[in-house]
């Protein structure tokens, strides 16, 4: 299955990111996917067929998307205007702290299903297949990220984490 | 009062460490094929993984249960036979079977082993239960979720063996281990050897106001208002319109989890061995909440002490949980 939507809905709250062109993100992306696949070369196994399925993922309060297509032969992640999304198989859809959460285990995935703050769309054995893979991670995913780019970037994701456990605000929406 | 064992499950590997670590007696889990049923894609276990799973397991004092606990198709025993004979070799603690078959040829191959009976065997009354145990030597009887705790108490005292309960997770009670409405629906296989509601098959569909349509194959199963919770899409939580009732109807099962937090004394005093976490398909996070709420609670009755009981709601199957028909048999 090959969905392609023309625009995605504008992100309600923008995050303090200037808007900047993507491609200086687009290297750190691709050694952050690499980097993750080569630690944890067995979780491909769980992907199934579905090792060329393309997913977007979409934090719908960031300006950008994720395009992710976890072949082991070619990993790839990168980065798409919210205005010009790419063709894609699946999409996985929350808040970023909520995305955030999910690659750190410190959220149940189905739970947030039920409570509608994450949305699938698309083939739903792909995501699933993708879901059960990254659970089989030990540890944090997200701590794997920012421990590869030092005191700074763990300090970011200690911040992030306190502000994703603190009560729902309007900020924070 | 005799603590009872917390039987947790486990989808992955990841999954089992994080229940052995959040205090689990006993895990259960199986491989990634229809011997077991939550044949899930991307779910469930290597023989390696196993392995070293069961390595990590008994290192720490907690025991592995293979769930084998679907029906083989008449003269296609073979996969079954092979995990079974896998099993063994890696020493799991004992095997969950539903299908006389199996459990037959498990008692006279490998005498030793221990038998618990399926949830999927629906063995609900002293008879069936006898014979379980008689014929094939079963140790333990996952019971099916359609008994008061009174019912489970009276049960207990008539079987030679022990008691298994649910105490939280899925609410599926539709003659268990015996739905054919995946089939029906989708052609493919049930429970009975080895996926419910293939993800192959599920569709989501979000309009632009925000609801969403679940479908199975070419059925629609639901539509969720923007501000309702949502469900699994399975045909058994799925809301129809009928000729009964005006607008959209959950003709079998509802959209809600079973949570007996407040039962467990109740349960423990009736005489119940092991309580059981409903669960191989959800998260690492899921898992790691639910066993260690329950090891603590479990631990705070077994010791005296009232238990603290963790809110469990945002955990569960459209945000609703219920105690079902271990209070009272007219929970709907």
């Amino acid at each position: 299955m090959t969905q392609h939507s023309a625009t995605l809905a504008p992100p309600k709250f923008r995050p303090h990111l200037p808007v900047l062109p993507l491609f200086p993100l687009q290297p750190i992306l691709k050694r952050i996917v690499r980097r993750i696949g080569a630690e944890n070369p067995d979780m491909f196994n769980r992907l199934g067929p579905h090792t060329k399925a393309r997913y977007l993922i979409d934090a719908t309060n960031l300006p950008f998307t994720l395009l992710l297509q976890p072949d082991p032969e070619n990993l790839s992640l990168t980065a798409h205007f919210r205005t010009s999304p790419p063709d894609h198989d699946a999409r996985i859809a929350g808040k970023f702290l909520d995305l955030m959460r999910l690659l750190d285990s410190d959220i149940d995935g189905d739970a947030l299903f039920f409570a509608r703050d994450l949305i699938i769309t698309g083939n739903t054995e792909a995501v699933v297949c993708l879901r059960n893979a990254l659970d089989d991670v030990d540890g944090s995913i997200a701590q794997m990220v920012a421990d590869m780019f030092g005191p700074l970037a763990r300090a970011a994701l200690a911040r992030l984490r306190r502000v994703a456990n603190k009560p729902v605000t309007k900020d924070t929406q | 009062m005799t603590s009872p064992e917390l039987v947790c499950p486990a989808g992955t590997p990841a999954a089992l460490r994080t229940a052995v670590d959040a205090g689990a007696d006993a895990v259960y889990c199986g491989f990634q094929n229809a011997t077991n049923a939550r044949n899930f894609p991307g779910l469930n276990f290597t023989v390696p993984e196993l392995e070293r799973s069961v390595a990590y397991a008994h290192a720490k004092g907690t025991k592995v249960l293979l769930a084998m606990n679907t029906y083989p198709p008449a003269g296609k025993q073979a996969l079954w036979k092979d995990a079974i004979d896998t099993g063994i070799r890696l020493g799991v603690d004992a095997f969950i079977v539903a299908d006389i078959g199996v459990a037959h040829y498990i008692a006279t191959t490998y005498p030793d082993a221990r038998l618990h009976l399926s949830v999927q065997a629906a063995a609900s009354n002293p008879e069936s239960i006898r014979y379980y145990c008689q014929e094939f030597g079963v140790k333990r009887v996952v019971l099916p979720r359609i008994l008061t705790v009174p019912e489970i108490r009276n049960l207990a005292a008539e079987v030679p063996c022990e008691i298994e309960t649910f105490i939280f997770g899925n609410h599926g009670l539709m003659v268990e281990g015996r739905c054919s409405l995946t089939n029906y629906i989708t052609g493919l296989s049930t429970n009975l050897d080895g996926v419910c509601s293939p993800a192959a098959q599920v569709e989501y569909k979000r309009d632009n106001a925000g609801n969403l349509t679940t479908q199975l194959g070419e059925f629609t199963i639901d539509c969720f208002g923007c501000d309702e919770t949502a469900g699994y899409p399975t045909i058994c939580k799925g809301r129809y319109t009928t000729p009964a009732h005006d607008g959209g109807y959950y003709a079998f099962e509802e959209p809600i989890s079973l949570n007996l937090s407040s039962l467990l004394p109740d349960l423990i005093g009736a005489g119940v061995h092991a309580l059981k976490i409903e669960g191989r398909q959800r998260s690492r996070a899921y898992v790691k909440k639910v066993v260690s709420s329950f090891r603590k609670a479990v631990d705070d009755i077994s010791s005296g002490r009232t238990a603290q009981l963790a809110d469990l709601l945002a955990l569960t199957e459209g945000q609703k949980e219920t105690q079902g028909a271990f209070k009272s048999k007219t929970w709907r």
